[in-house]
């Protein structure tokens, strides 16, 4: 297996293909490799929307080869954090970057038009995009699909209007349904002009031992299927959790003002499954079926006459354009995570948002002269899709700031201590207790997928575990995620991906690895990576916890700012850094 | 247990049970069980014949098409694979499922000029790729389009083994034992 890297220019429309096994050695592929890419093209303090910033997207060795190996990788500067960029989608991408031969891409340059990047095997071109800047993501899908080839083996990935309009935290929309949604890699490709990337190819693998691939393959599907983990995500889908951390008081609710909505059972999976799931989709490669896509029916007339909008949802949107701004139901929570996916926008960071401008509303920081009339309040499906839509226009200087994250807003306006952002990032969905605060916060990329603290949480709700077990826990999973990301294998499959079944899938494909090798492997790309985040300015000892985490109770009870401390101070330890 | 297939080349070929998973326990039912059946109805003759009983349920995994070029070539491939499923407008769209429908009359089989692919007594379309020359003919013969071109040229034809359905994790495909006419 050649691993190649694709280059793209968008300035010259220039291509060419570089190998780079040495890299893929070191770095095994996706994050790894990522990182490594991510430090040679863009040195200290660039600007993340400037032509020269570099959008890399890479995979690894496994991913089209055996299952759930379904994820690419994007590496970027964050214009968000303006640190460590980082996000996951799943879709075809990885499957049609396997087949057109590139273990990675970069992309770098800007194009002096609107322009889209069409990938057939080796052939690259770069095509004006003019007629369709402006339009939906989902649209733009439609639209490309009549122009390219490669039909069912394809992959096209592309930004809605929040992206071109440089929103800090815009996504990039893949294949419909999945996303590069953090950390606003759709904003890197707006201030490159460029709308779309589709690819495909018709390359095939020949493994080493076919007998053995098959073996390893067989068992590997064979644990996918059959695991209850996997069931979770195949019946209901994450968004089981909903009534789980609801009841359990780890649900953030308003703003974080509550860990439970008494509203809850009206949003909760088992109400989006029953009412409105219609349909299942699987990532290629993966056998499970956990994208839950639900037809939101409204009538426009009285006169029986429908519009039928297809939407998938999960466990993080309906937290955050949900519980988190009061939605009491389902179908309003479906209405606004359509807004997001038509215009581009990442769910999570824009629900944390609003709930932040509804709060600073209700505190009088800002009046409805900033919000243009919007009534930006609890419940109010209408007036947050136009704030939305307010903030992907930049409609004032008021939605200007919002579109810049709740961190930047907060800055300007007041209220940081309910802008509910770690390490810049608006947070995820847990206010579960200490370890996922502090996961989110040494994290990467500021993610709760990082390290996934709010399961550890959960682990010492039932089992207490005092400070420094959780942030060995922590570090531990910081470690071997990093290696798994190369892979990179869907972390819902992680249990799937055993240190002993990562080392025989490497094999099959002809990789040798020990386990000491593979730990090792983690811990040099965690290191790498905090070394860009240190040269971009990230500094540990300085990291904010809004206050708003000490005032609510989590499923974990009161979180004290002392527990946090002590946390960061031992993490630091072992990490060296002290 | 081991079961006897054509390989491309029509000639007999012990291909291994190993492909046999069960996915989810209440499924296993929608799957015909080969030795039952011979078991239950040795005569009159049939031949085995692989069948998209429910397309709607199709998640989009391509497990299936992976299943086919793993299980015949031994590599990962797309093109390589006979069974097929496509999207229609995306992944937003129904995915429509194609496979070789073993037509009585098979299309494939008179249109190729050089003999390639012959029609056994059976009902069966059996492969001779020494005879083959590419020409494409029979791609284009097939109406449903089960039948295509692979990385060598040469036309990927499904020999209804049934190693996709075991991959199959929504019970999509079936094997079914249909009669054969006149024998």
């Amino acid at each position: 297996m050649l691993r190649k890297i694709l280059y793209i220019d968008l300035t010259s429309g220039e291509s060419f293909v570089q190998e780079r096994q040495e890299l893929f050695e070191n770095w095994m592929g996706g994050t790894g490799a990522g990182i490594k890419l991510l430090q040679e093209e863009c040195p200290s303090g660039m600007d993340p929307l400037s032509p020269e910033a570099p959008i890399i997207l890479s995979i690894g060795p496994l991913n089209g080869i055996f299952p759930v190996a379904t994820k690419t990788v994007a590496t970027f500067k964050s214009p968000l954090t303006g640190e460590l960029g980082e996000s996951y989608a799943g879709g075809r991408l990885s499957l049609a970057m396997r087949f057109a031969g590139h273990e990675a891409i970069v992309i770098r340059g800007r194009a002096d038009r609107p322009s889209y990047i069409s990938i057939n095997d080796s052939k690259v071109e770069i095509k004006d995009a003019t007629s369709i800047w402006g339009i939906d993501a989902q649209t733009t899908g439609v639209v490309l699909r009549e122009h390219e080839t490669g039909v069912g083996r394809r992959s096209i990935i592309r930004i809605g209007p929040a992206g071109e309009n440089l929103v800090r935290y815009a996504g990039v929309v893949v294949d419909t349904y999945r996303h590069f949604g953090r950390l606003g890699l759709g904003a890197t490709f707006g201030s490159k002009k460029l709308k779309a990337l589709v690819i495909s190819g018709t390359e095939h693998v020949d493994v080493p031992d076919p007998k053995r691939y098959k073996e390893v393959y067989n068992r590997l599907y064979k644990t996918t299927v059959q695991t209850d983990v996997m069931e979770k995500y195949h019946d209901i889908g994450t968004s089981v959790n909903i009534n789980v951390l609801n009841w359990l008081k780890g649900l953030p609710t308003k703003n974080f003002l509550l860990s439970s909505f008494p509203e809850g059972e009206k949003i909760s999976g088992e109400m989006f499954a029953e009412n409105y799931l219609f349909r299942r989709l699987s990532c290629a490669g993966c056998p499970i079926g956990c994208v839950h896509i639900a037809a939101l029916k409204s009538a426009f007339s009285t006169h029986h006459e429908f519009e039928v909008r297809k939407v998938s949802y999960d466990y993080e949107p309906i937290y955050s354009l949900g519980s988190n701004l009061g939605i009491e139901s389902a179908e309003g929570i479906l209405q606004l995570i359509d807004v997001c996916e038509r215009t581009g926008l990442d769910v999570m960071s824009a629900g944390v948002v609003l709930s932040w401008a509804t709060e600073a509303l209700e505190n009088g920081l800002i009046t409805t002269g900033e919000t243009l009339d919007v009534p930006m309040q609890w419940n109010n499906v209408d007036g947050y899709s136009r704030a939305l839509e307010n903030i992907v226009k930049g409609s004032n200087d008021f939605y200007r700031a919002l579109a810049r994250g709740v961190d930047y807003a907060a800055e300007k306006y007041g209220g940081r201590d309910f802008a509910m952002a770690l390490g810049k990032n608006e947070v995820s969905g847990y206010h579960t207790g200490p370890a996922s605060i502090v996961g989110q916060l040494v994290g990467v990329r500021h993610s709760h997928l990082d390290n996934g603290g709010y399961a550890i949480d959960q682990k010492a709700a039932k089992k207490p575990m005092d400070p420094e077990r959780m942030v060995d826990e922590l570090i531990k999973e910081d470690n071997s995620r990093g290696v798994f990301n190369s892979l990179v294998g869907c972390l819902f499959a992680r249990g799937v991906y055993t240190e002993e079944n990562i080392i025989d899938s490497l094999g099959a494909v002809g990789i040798v690895k020990t386990g000491e090798e593979l730990q090792d492997l983690g811990k040099r790309i965690f290191d790498e990576k905090y070394k860009f985040k240190v040269q971009e300015g990230f500094d540990l000892t300085r990291a904010h916890v809004p206050k708003r985490f000490y005032e609510t109770i989590s499923l974990s009870g009161s979180i004290t700012p002392e527990t946090v401390d002590e946390m960061l101070r031992i993490y630091r330890k072992k990490r060296g850094w002290s | 247990m081991n079961r006897n297939v054509e390989d491309l080349a029509g000639t007999k070929v012990e291909m291994e049970a190993e492909t046999k998973i069960p996915v989810f326990p209440e499924r296993e039912a929608l799957r015909l069980n080969p030795e039952k059946t011979e078991d239950a109805a040795p005569k009159p003759k049939t031949r085995r014949r692989l069948k998209v009983a429910h397309p709607e349920r199709c998640i989009g995994c391509l497990g299936c098409m992976f299943a086919c070029s793993r299980t015949r070539t031994g590599t990962v491939s797309l093109q390589d694979s006979a069974i097929k499923v496509q999207t229609q407008g995306g992944i937003e769209g129904d995915f429509r499922v194609v496979v070789c429908r073993g037509c009585e009359d098979a299309p494939c089989a008179r249109a190729c000029p050089e003999g390639a692919l012959e029609k056994k007594p059976d009902g069966r379309v059996v492969f001779h790729k020494d005879l083959c020359t590419g020409c494409g003919k029979c791609e284009k013969a097939c109406l449903v389009g089960a039948i295509s071109l692979g990385k060598e040229k040469m036309p990927i034809k499904c020999i209804h083994c049934g190693a996709c359905v075991d991959f199959c994790p929504h019970g999509v495909l079936e094997l079914e034992e249909v009669p054969v006419s006149g024998g």
